[in-house]
């Protein structure tokens, strides 16, 4: 794929674009483009989304960046290369007549795992992509929902829907925080992106409720390339919650997301994520690669925490960051991050400290069972104008048995002397003194170490929306079974 | 509901029990005395199912059924309890969650009935009361930061409330200062029963004033070389241990040597 850049006069592009000589009108009628990226897909996601001319520019400029950039290479995780021009940038979401008529249908190991979790049947039916009509407890549910939303001036939409009804607010923070030419899967992101959701809280107002993706309904597939932009305004305050417990399946091998968080002065945004995208099978193969770029901008006194709880995908590569450019401003970062079999995670986070009183917090909790691989990768940066500016960090690693590996990667940068910076780092296992002490008072093993486990990841649970915090819980239960041998 | 015949058992391949016997009939004390290394930690082990702790030879039934054929837990949903010499720390699992899940195992195998979160709410503080434990400490991660004393409480509150049919004692007196000896003593006197067995390890007569066993043995050089009745834990605290031993101090291997 570093090939990229060099395709443009290659026998392989010249084959890739002839498929497009049908034309541009019918790809725009058609429902899912042929493999492959031009500048031709640009322009028809563009026209399909109905996207103003301004919005294609933007696409554009970044797709031509991106062509100069490379995929990086140096994250602690191993995977083959993915063929970019193999992948259909553009499908309509499934018909109902595509989709399985009743659960009957679908994977019974999923719906065995749905059960575990305790997943009710209308929501296994919507997570399993069941065509049913629109008659969950959900639409209801959500309209009452965006009508208190409405009241309070909120705006929850997807980003389609924002670049049409609220361009002002687009134009003005897309791209603020993560630019187009960021990193490789990024610029990607911003040609080609499709869909993700939009949130506005306006000055002074308190988000009477945590939004969820899950409610935000009609996009039944979020999509390979999600584009996330929540905007908090002055003195506001907004819980956001991403993902779901249930394992999610999807034929799209490469999923590279951009969230971006914007804080104005006085403002709070504490954004939660639950990821458990299909991690493949012992060996990975079938897993999601994961590459999302994640950052929020904290102005005075403003404050972005990112919580996490990561346990699928078979490669992750996650930094969710905070850029502390106002005095007073305060990030953090609380992260579980579970691997087993052949799953691969680097992932961590990066504060940038750049004004004056500025506070981060990194709480990480990494546990790898099987031969998985597990990193985190933490940058501190202490800037010029830094002054007082502090960071705590503390990284935990847990590991089950003797095939797998933790590694701990921080990055420290001060360039002004008054700043603070503590780190702590611990690695353990599950010792057989506790097993035992569990076993003696008759707990089986595997329900022993997920208690031990919950246990150790107890300081990042504990930030989570409490509903949650429970569904993590369970969910790091079910993944553990099976890990004790 | 315990019977030990020439019972042998290494640890991590190195024998230490060698032809041990031992019977507990239900609604009877035990106390097991026995210079320091001379196995009674071992037995302990060796009878809850611990990982590393083999039976090399002879058996030790438990009503009726064979422990070297169960599982640890399957020994503690029997009713076998173990109360340890070292406490180990759970960080971040709170000694309530703890106890739900304990008590959610043992009493589904024991047929009895489940304690709904109210009602094991309200058990807990009452054993944590028995044993002076502050109820706050149900809340904080099992034994987490407890002091020694604290944590030997902490095993006979759990002890209390999952009221087993054999429990072990591994010096769960030392470390205690007096008082909470005897709030400890009145807590195990508590659960004894005409249905229920008691094994206590101790170094020391003055538990045994608190707790009067029927029946004291002498562990040395992985046999029990003495049993007698509550006299002779008087007799182990004036004579020490030299005149049954002869002479040796219950090193286990210089025994070995000897035997
Ligand atoms: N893992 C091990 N490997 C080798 N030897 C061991 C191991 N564990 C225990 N032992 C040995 O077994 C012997 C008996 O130990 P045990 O803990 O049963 O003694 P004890 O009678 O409980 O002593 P104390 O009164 O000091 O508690 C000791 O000599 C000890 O060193
Ligand atoms: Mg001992």
């Amino acid at each position: 794929m570093s090939s990229q850049a060099e395709l443009d006069n290659s026998e392989l592009d010249r084959v890739i674009r002839s498929e497009y000589e049908a034309g541009f009108t019918t790809l725009v009628e058609s429902d899912t483009l042929p493999p492959g990226l031009n500048e031709d897909v640009i322009r028809v996601i563009s026209a399909k989304k109905e996207e103003p001319e301004w919005m294609l520019e933007w696409r554009l400029e970044a797709y031509r960046h991106w062509q100069t950039m490379q995929e990086p290479n140096w994250a602690h995780v191993q995977y083959p290369p993915v063929d970019l021009n193999a992948i259909s940038y553009y499908s309509a979401p499934k018909s109902m007549e595509d989709r399985p008529k009743s659960l009957d249908e679908v994977d019974p190991e999923l719906l065995e795992t749905y059960k575990k979790l305790g997943i009710p049947l209308h929501e296994q039916e919507m997570l399993a992509g069941v065509a049913v009509d629109a008659v969950f407890d959900s639409v209801s549910v959500a309209t009452t929902f965006k009508s208190k939303l409405a009241e309070a001036g909120v705006i929850f939409c997807s980003i389609s829907e924002a670049v049409r009804e609220h361009p002002e607010l687009v134009r003005k923070y897309l791209g603020s925080v993560v630019p187009k030419g960021d990193n490789f899967f990024a610029g990607l992101n911003s040609a080609v992106f499709t869909d993700g959701s939009f949130v506005y809280i306006p000055k002074g107002v308190r988000c009477p409720m945590e939004l969820s993706t899950y409610f935000r309904i009609n996009e039944a597939n979020t999509g390979q390339f999600e584009r996330t932009l929540i905007v908090a305004d002055e003195g506001s305050y907004v819980s956001y919650l991403e993902g779901c417990t249930a394992p999610q399946r999807d034929e799209n091998q490469l999923h590279a997301a951009v969230v971006e968080l914007v804080a104005l002065p006085g403002a709070e945004i504490k954004y939660s994520t639950v990821q458990n995208w299909y991690p493949g099978d012992e060996d990975g193969k079938g897993g999601i690669y994961n590459f999302v770029t994640k950052r929020g901008v904290a102005h005075d006194h403003a404050k972005i925490s990112w919580t996490q709880v990561e346990t699928g995908s078979a490669i992750t590569w996650k930094y969710p960051s905070v850029v502390l450019r106002g005095d007073h401003s305060v990030g953090e970062f609380y992260s579980v991050a579970l691997t087993r079999h052949a799953q691969q995670a680097d992932t961590g986070t990066k504060m940038i400290h750049l004004g004056k009183n500025t506070k981060s917090t990194i709480v990480s909790k990494g546990i790898s069972a099987g031969k998985s691989s597990n990193a985190y990768r933490g940058l501190v940066r202490m800037g010029p104008r830094a002054e007082n500016a502090r960071n705590f960090t503390q990284c935990d690693s847990l590991l089950l048995g003797d095939r797998c590996g933790a590694h701990t990667f921080p990055y420290i940068e001060s360039k002004h002397p008054s700043a603070t910076i503590e780190h702590e780092a611990t690695t353990s296992k599950v010792s057989d003194d506790q097993l035992f002490l569990c076993r003696q008072r008759g707990i089986d093993p595997e329900k022993a170490i997920s208690m031990i486990v919950n246990g150790f990841c107890k300081e990042v649970f504990k930030e989570l929306p409490m509903e949650f915090a429970v569904e993590a819980g369970k969910l790091l239960e079910v993944s553990l079974e099976g890990a004790v041998g | 509901m315990l019977e030990i015949r020439d019972l042998h058992a290494s640890v991590a391949g190195q024998p230490i029990l060698k032809g041990l016997n031992l019977t507990v009939k239900p609604g009877e004390v035990h106390a097991i005395m026995g210079p320091n290394g001379s196995g009674k930690s071992t037995l302990a082990n060796v009878l809850a199912g611990r990982d590393n702790y083999e039976i090399t030879g002879g058996e030790a039934l438990f009503d009726g059924k064979s422990l070297a054929d169960l599982e640890p837990e399957e020994r503690a949903q029997l009713g076998l309890f173990l109360a340890f010499q070292y406490p180990v720390e759970i960080p971040g699992v709170s000694n309530m969650e703890f106890l739900k899940a304990a008590l959610e195992a043992t009493r589904a195998a024991q047929g009895k009935e489940e304690w709904d979160s109210v009602t094991l709410l309200r058990k807990a503080r009452e054993a944590c009361k028995q044993v002076d434990l502050d109820p706050q400490f149900l809340k904080r991660g099992v034994n987490e930061g407890f002091s020694g004393g604290e944590k030997k409480r902490n095993e006979i509150m759990q002890m209390l409330l999952m009221e087993p049919k054999l429990a072990l004692l591994d010096e769960t007196d030392s470390g205690l200062d007096i008082d909470a000896l005897q709030t400890v003593a009145k807590g195990v006197n508590s659960l004894r029963g005409p249905e229920r067995g008691i094994v206590l390890v101790t170094h020391y007569q003055r538990l045994l004033d608190y707790i009067v066993p029927d029946f004291v043995h002498v562990l040395s050089g992985g046999k029990i070389i003495k049993s007698g009745g509550k006299e002779l834990a008087l007799e182990l605290e004036q004579h020490g241990y030299g005149w049954l031993t002869g002479g040796q101090n219950g090193d286990n291997g210089k025994e070995d040597q000897t035997a």
